[in-house]
């Protein structure tokens, strides 16, 4: 691929988005890193102070009342969104870095590698996600790493896949074939003339591992498994404040409207990505 | 056909061994060891030796693996770990696991089959509608909706459901108590809610799916020649389409279910309700690792049995497929 297709592709994937959907998507996702990331910044008490008492309703100096421990929800809402987003990005991240070489390895080797690499990654697929974490934080304890290996692990099955089938069909071209007769090596062949031009198919789908992502480490972090209190976070104020939701229905009320505007929002984006290179969101793995 | 169908049934029960495998060095082999797990750091050494005694946790983890592996397959899902502590009981004369999770298996059978009951004529009858209006306001009404409920966590849309129907307009349960030894199904209210959680999710996928496979189905050779020989629209679609359309339907109504599973998990603890995900998240809590690693092995057969389940119906329904590897 020359330099100029490959920018053009890059501006293809960078540009303003045609469709409202996507639009509203970008939007959406530039409003929570905004309050995710300096939000921080903004909360007038510390996540951990106690400033009056549990399930306060909303008066001036608390703008959106207090927690089942009278701290202050704004404040807590403002700190606990960065850890949901970084945990996910982390786990898609690894997923990518561990999925890509299995499967340009599987996809070009030609060798028993393929079918030992691709069945292992058919038994991950054997466990319903949520279920595969929950056994998991069983061995390792509740904590942020169990859910980023546990995350990262779930969504690779899906890239190295996607990386083989590209691979085995970049593998058979003239420009490989030539790299290969001038005697490259495998990695240098796999380096400068696979992952060039995979990377079409390669991130077509990064919305929906994204998503997949944020879905089972935010369900974890809820069940209580995930980082421990009293870090904020937004899927945690859902399960400690549930007591409240009579008396202080704010508590819950925001912390569920970030979530969800968050994961509508990749999602959007996502779909937009999807669509534009004419294949379904719906093929997302289980 | 008959050598498809050994053949899966085949690399299914591999399948789970390899599973078995995964769950037991998934839950003990990787912090080294349960006893201090299970009694936090302070424990005393003494504490922690009765407790590995109890739990017989001096034998190397191979040979308890296989006397857990070989009960499994045998129907005895082994001990819960916590109850047994709790009693006072060595190994081998604790608390059977079976008969404290039977009951919740049976809840949460019946939150799934009420959501499947909905489930396949809801997603069916909305899906088929916005294939045949595709592209205009109903099946754009649809598509977007969809796409905002399948972006929600269980437990988003569990607790805004709360909100609204619970605390808001005070019309159903927030919280489903049902007692120890009662069933579900003489508390319908407390269904509603959870059911409703699933159901928007799970609903969101179908009509994806049935959506795509329709208007895939629509736009073939044999539709076209059918509305060409002057059929009725109406006629073309529930005669043609619908029945072709159906194959494809099968397998999602089967990945949804297999969803479900995951999906029932957070949804019990969001409203409280007695079933075997709940139970499971307060075995991971406790790590009682007896209890999660049979319960893990059960739900995982239940979804590896779905698989096959889906992937036999298809090819019995495609026959097409039949000669296909």
């Amino acid at each position: 691929m020359s330099m100029t297709a490959r920018l053009r592709e890059l501006h293809g994937v960078l540009r303003w988005p045609r469709s409202w959907s996507a639009r509203i998507g970008v939007v959406g996702i530039g409003l929570i890193l905004l309050v995710a990331f300096f939000g921080p910044l903004a909360a007038p008490h510390s996540p951990s102070e106690i400033v009056g008492p549990p399930f306060q309703a909303v008066s001036w100096d608390d703008p959106l009342g207090t927690d089942h421990l009278g701290r202050d929800v704004l404040s807590r809402v403002l700190w606990g969104g960065s850890s949901l987003i970084g945990l996910a990005v982390a786990a898609t991240l690894a997923a990518y870095l561990i999925g890509i070489p299995i499967g340009l390895v599987s996809g070009y080797s030609r060798s028993l590698a393929d079918p030992i690499l691709m069945r292992s990654m058919d038994v991950l697929l054997a466990f319903p996600p949520l279920l595969f974490l929950l056994v998991l934080v069983t061995g390792t304890g509740p904590g942020s790493v169990a859910l980023v290996v546990g995350a990262a692990l779930v969504n690779l099955p899906g890239i190295a896949r996607i990386v083989r089938a590209a691979t085995l069909e970049v593998s058979v071209r003239g420009y490989v074939e030539a790299a290969v007769a001038r005697g490259e090596r495998m990695y240098s062949v796999l380096g400068k003339e696979v992952v060039p031009n995979i990377t079409g198919p390669l991130f077509a789908d990064v919305g929906v591992r994204l998503t997949l992502s944020i879905l089972l480490i935010a369900a974890v972090t809820f069940l209580g498994l995930g980082p421990p209190p009293p870090a904020a976070n937004w899927a945690l104020m859902l399960n400690e404040n549930r007591a409240g939701i009579t008396i202080q229905p704010w508590v819950i009320v925001v912390p569920a409207l970030l979530i969800a505007t968050l994961t509508i929002a990749v999602n959007l984006v996502a779909d937009a990505i999807a669509r534009s290179r004419g294949i379904s969101i719906v093929e997302r793995p289980q | 056909m008959t050598r498809y169908v050994l053949r899966r049934f085949g690399a299914g029960i591999l399948t789970l061994w390899v599973v078995s495998i995964l769950i037991f060095i998934g839950t003990e082999v990787i912090p080294g060891d349960v006893a201090t797990a299970m009694l936090g750091r302070s424990a005393t050494p003494e504490a922690l030796d009765v407790v590995r005694d109890r739990l017989d946790l001096d034998r190397p983890a191979a040979e308890r693996y296989w006397d857990w592996f070989t009960g499994v397959i045998q129907g005895d899902l082994g001990e819960s770990a916590a109850q047994t502590l709790a009693a006072g009981q060595a190994a081998g004369e604790g608390a059977p696991l079976w008969p404290l999770i039977s009951g919740r298996l049976e809840n949460s059978a019946i939150l799934a089959l009420a959501t499947m009951i909905l489930l396949i004529p809801l997603g069916l009858v909305l899906g088929v509608l916005a294939a045949i209006r595709a592209g205009r306001r109903v099946d754009h009404g649809i598509s977007m909706g969809s796409l905002a409920a399948m972006s929600l966590p269980e437990f988003v849309t569990g607790a805004l459901l709360v909100l609204v129907f619970s605390v808001w307009l005070d019309l159903l349960p927030g919280v489903s108590l049902i007692s120890a030894g009662t069933s579900p199904l003489g508390n319908a209210e407390a269904l509603v809610l959870p059911v409703a959680t699933l159901l928007l999710v799970s609903l969101a996928h179908t009509i994806r799916m049935v959506r795509a496979g329709m208007i895939e189905v629509l736009d073939s050779q044999y539709i076209e020649m059918a509305r060409l020989s002057g059929h009725p629209e109406p006629r073309v679609i529930r005669r043609h389409a619908l029945r072709n359309a159906l194959a494809p339907t099968v397998m999602v109504v089967a990945l949804t279910v297999q969803w479900l599973v995951g999906g029932i998990i957070v949804t019990e603890v969001v409203f409280g309700y007695p079933g075997l995900g709940q139970a499971l998240v307060q075995s991971v809590e406790s790590r009682d690792v007896g209890f999660v690693q049979s319960v893990a092995m059960l739900i995982a057969t239940i979804y590896v049995a779905l698989n096959i389940i889906a992937d036999l119906l298809v090819v019995f329904l495609i026959p097409k497929l039949r000669t296909a590897p």
